[in-house]
């Protein structure tokens, strides 16, 4: 079954505030190898300007791959999980996210393609802060496999 | 309010500003998992991955992505990495035991004397092969 076309422009969200925690800041800057003392040392973080401890370039999609999982089990986009393998990932950042944020990610979808039996089903996280105000914008596009 | 950013001028498209072999193991791969929330088993069971047409286990790719752009902040500092795409083009398995390793390397791709910023290609490749297509990042300087 393919990936239904006419759900280009459905938006998710928010649901549960994200809040940013330091150890997960850290735990995630271990995971990728980030080893700016800013990631980890809260005193570090300060002094170089920040509020506090501010994460590395792509911890957002930890926040936002919670809200994208929304339109995998929308049944009327259509998504067969067990076929789908991630294409393209983007970041536009208009702040630094830091510890202590409260983030609430809303869910477009901005595109759906299929070509030669496989859809591309591309989404824009737009994360905002607890006064409403941009962080991110998180593309990601997925690759869908249809069945036989 | 940020990390010192790197001085714009000085700077020439083709400039390696950073560059770090990155040695990934099974255990690399469950850290991620759980530093990020991304379970999906392809990255941890092998029953699993071979049973849906994969090699093996094979990385995030945004476990690959992410150890990129930590590549990427040595010489940009953290935070000030404003915009990162990339193309995910090719699975790399990780072998148990053993390891897989994947080299990174940043280079001066495009520069934008007006906002004082730098694009920056990744070269990011597994056994002599790229495994992401059009990574670019836009890193603000001074």
């Amino acid at each position: 079954m393919a990936v239904n076309a006419d759900a280009v422009g459905r938006a998710y969200g928010p649901v549960e505030k994200y809040e940013v925690a330091r150890v997960k800041i850290r735990e995630f800057a271990d995971a990728v190898d980030a080893r700016a003392a800013e990631h980890r040392d809260v005193d570090a973080a300060t002094a170089a300007g920040y509020p506090d401890l501010v994460v590395p370039t792509t911890f957002a999609a930890a926040i936002a791959q919670r809200a994208e999982f929304q339109v995998v089990v929308d049944p009327e986009v259509g998504v067969d999980f067990s076929r789908v393998v991630h294409a393209e990932q983007r970041f536009v950042h208009h702040r630094p996210i830091v510890a202590g944020d409260v983030i609430e990610a809303t869910i477009h979808i901005d595109s759906i393609t299929s070509r030669a039996g496989i859809s591309m089903v591309t989404t824009r996280a737009e994360l905002v802060d607890a006064q409403g105000s941009p962080v991110s914008t998180v593309f990601s596009t997925i690759a869908v496999r249809e069945g036989e | 309010m940020a990390t010192p950013r790197p001085s714009f001028s000085g700077l020439a498209v083709g400039d390696v500003v950073a560059t770090r072999e990155v040695i990934v193991t099974r255990d690399s791969l469950v850290r991620y998992a759980g530093a990020s929330g991304d379970f999906n088993p392809i990255h941890y069971n092998d029953v699993f991955a071979t049973s849906v047409g994969l090699p093996g286990v094979i990385t995030h790719g945004m476990f690959t992505m992410g150890q990129a752009a930590s590549v990427l902040e040595e010489w940009a500092g953290a935070g000030n990495v404003v915009d990162y795409q990339v193309r995910f083009s090719r699975p790399i398995p990780v072998p148990n035991p053993g390891e897989a390793v994947v080299s990174v390397t940043a280079k001066v791709g495009a520069l934008d004397e007006e906002a004082k910023a730098v694009r920056v290609d990744l070269a990011v490749e597994f056994e002599g092969q790229k495994v992401l297509g059009k990574a670019q990042a836009v890193v603000a300087c001074a």
